[in-house]
């Protein structure tokens, strides 16, 4: 707990809530994905209905779910389908309006490494691999990142692109059915691709955080941006909601 | 006919050195008494597949069972990785393993492809990936309807599959219901079947509620009765997800020497599933039993 009264993994939490405002179905990841779309439901986004890959549209889950396969997840939500419905149908057929990816390496283009460190056939370190990311990427109407800022992560060039970001598409190729990352959310600042590279920018500082800090962090110079706002501090509804419903045993509270 | 069987039964029936093997369930109806019968009886060099090897095939790669992984999603789910997995994969320990991945759609495709007839199967994925470079087996093709480039990905028939659900009759019509997973699909892509299920039903029972039966007997080789056979995975409705033994299992098998113990008490030391049903002991259960949340009844009606 900083001084502020509230933690940088909070505040992460809260800035991805806020940026669910208005979303309809968003395709929804463990952890901190899963309490920042339960937390955007109870505020900004009433209607948000969440999909899991595990194949559940519409969970009302009565737990925080330790999977996104958890038996939680399934008791009385909307629709419940296989893999084949809910990849094909839901997500290709162009349903999921917003999608939450998260990697171990991102770079400014929002291409994701989840797959390995180092070289593919002989890894230093292997990752999970793609999951359904690779599709995500390319067919949820928006992508919006999720990570913590570090050097480590946010780097030059990727060991292994597991799902594409902005890149320039080789041509020929069934146009990608999303917009691609839109917002990358972290716990020192947001950022987004506002500009004509599609090249990941600052956009705004969370309390207390410098930009000298932020560019530390980032492994390659950050584009010139004209303006950079302010994150707001989270409210005491978002902080009671957030301690008190999603996360009672204080997993984001460190 | 009846088609029941063992799990040792089956398993020395339909399960040879070699083989390829599919134990599907998305963290549901995982048959982790599958995977330990097959470390039992001591199978080698077996190609495994599943989209999420889960801690199940981290039990059976540390067993020294399999020679390589078909897969798309490598981790302990929620937790973190999974050491016995990457241990043979960046140190060759108890021996290498060698890696095919895809994504979640894509193995889904795998088994559409090879439950359909079909010599491929086309899907938006993997433009702009690394993951085409990594597996030769994603491939492009033009849309011949002149759409552009489209991903592919080759059909996938498991040697046998092996699939846990709620309820089956002897014939090995098995209703399922929750995280129905790709249980169908590879169930239909599959050379062999066992089906493994909670509880034993009459054909009425099955006959009552037809939609239900997401596998047909027709496909179905093996009938296993196995209570708690899904465990520390789960079946909706009979128990939940043991998510202690999945942080537990984050510790034990961070360690080659903890998770050969682990394998000698919980897996090589106990005969059959019911002696770890015993072993696990009343608390284990009373823990991990849901309340009823039973569905509004719906009505097929008679028509004669």
């Amino acid at each position: 707990m900083t001084d502020r009264g509230y933690t940088p993994t909070e505040m992460m939490i809260i800035a991805a809530a806020r940026a669910l405002a208005g979303v309809r179905t968003v395709f929804v990841g463990v952890g901190m994905p899963n309490v920042a779309c339960n937390l955007a439901r109870l505020t900004v986004a009433p209607e948000l209905e969440l999909v899991y890959e595990s194949g559940v549209y519409g969970a009302r889950p009565a737990r925080l779910p330790l999977s996104i396969g958890d038996p939680t997840l399934v008791t009385g939500a909307t629709s419940v389908v296989s893999m084949a419905d809910l990849f094909g149908l839901y997500l290709q057929g162009g349903h999921i309006d917003v999608a939450f990816l998260g990697g171990a390496q991102v770079d400014r283009f929002g291409n994701l490494n989840t797959t390995v460190i180092g070289d593919y056939t002989h890894p230093r370190v292997r990752l999970p691999g793609s999951g359904g990311a690779a599709e995500i990427a390319i067919n949820a109407r928006r992508v919006f990142h999720l990570l913590r800022l570090s050097r480590r992560s946010f780097v030059e060039r990727l060991d292994f692109v597991t799902s594409p970001g902005h890149v320039p598409r080789s041509g020929g190729g069934l146009s990608p059915k999303g917009g691609g990352p839109e917002v990358v959310v972290t716990d020192m600042a947001l950022f987004d691709f506002d500009n004509t590279d599609r090249e990941m920018q600052l956009a705004s500082l969370h309390p207390g955080v410098t930009a000298d800090q932020v560019h530390a962090e980032v492994g390659w110079a950050l584009r010139a941006t004209k303006q950079v706002a302010e994150t707001r501090s989270p409210s005491e509804h978002e902080l009671r909601l957030l301690r008190e419903e999603l996360d009672p045993t204080g997993l984001y509270r460190h | 006919m009846d088609k029941r069987a063992s799990m040792r039964e089956a398993v020395a029936d339909y399960v040879k050195d070699g083989d390829s093997v599919a134990i599907e369930g998305f963290t549901a109806f995982i048959c982790f008494a599958a995977g330990h019968e097959i470390i039992r009886q001591g199978r080698r060099d077996l190609t495994l597949i599943r989209m999420t090897p889960d801690a199940l095939y981290d039990q059976m790669i540390a067993a020294g069972a399999a020679r390589k992984l078909i897969f798309s999603y490598l981790g302990n789910p929620g937790v973190g990785p999974l050491h016995c997995i990457r241990r043979a994969v960046e140190h060759g320990v108890p021996r290498p393993l060698e890696l095919e991945e895809y994504s979640h759609y894509g193995m889904v495709g795998r088994y559409l492809a090879a439950a359909t007839g079909l010599p491929f199967y086309p899907l938006r994925s993997y433009e702009g990936t690394d993951l085409p470079r990594a597996t030769p087996g994603i491939r492009f093709v033009d849309d011949p309807y002149g759409g552009g480039r489209v991903a592919v990905v080759p059909p996938l028939r498991p040697d046998v599959a092996i699939v846990h659900g709620q309820r089956a009759d002897i014939e090995g019509n098995t209703h399922l219901w929750g995280l129905l997973g790709a249980q169908k699909e590879v169930a239909f892509a599959a050379a062999k079947v066992v089906v493994v299920v909670e509880e034993l039903v009459t054909g009425e029972v099955i006959r009552s509620d037809p939609n239900r039966t997401l596998i047909p007997g027709l496909v179905v080789d093996a009938v296993v009765i196995e209570p708690f056979g899904a465990h520390p995975s789960y079946v909706q409705g009979y128990y939940d997800r043991d998510n202690a033994f999945y942080l537990e299992w984050d510790r034990i098998s961070r360690d080659e020497a903890t998770t050969t113990g682990w394998l000698e008490e919980w897996v090589l030391g106990l005969p059959d599933r019911a002696a770890y049903v015993a072993k696990l002991g009343d608390r284990t259960w009373d823990r991990l039993r849901p309340d009823p949340a039973v569905a509004a009844p719906i009505d097929y009606g008679a028509y004669r």
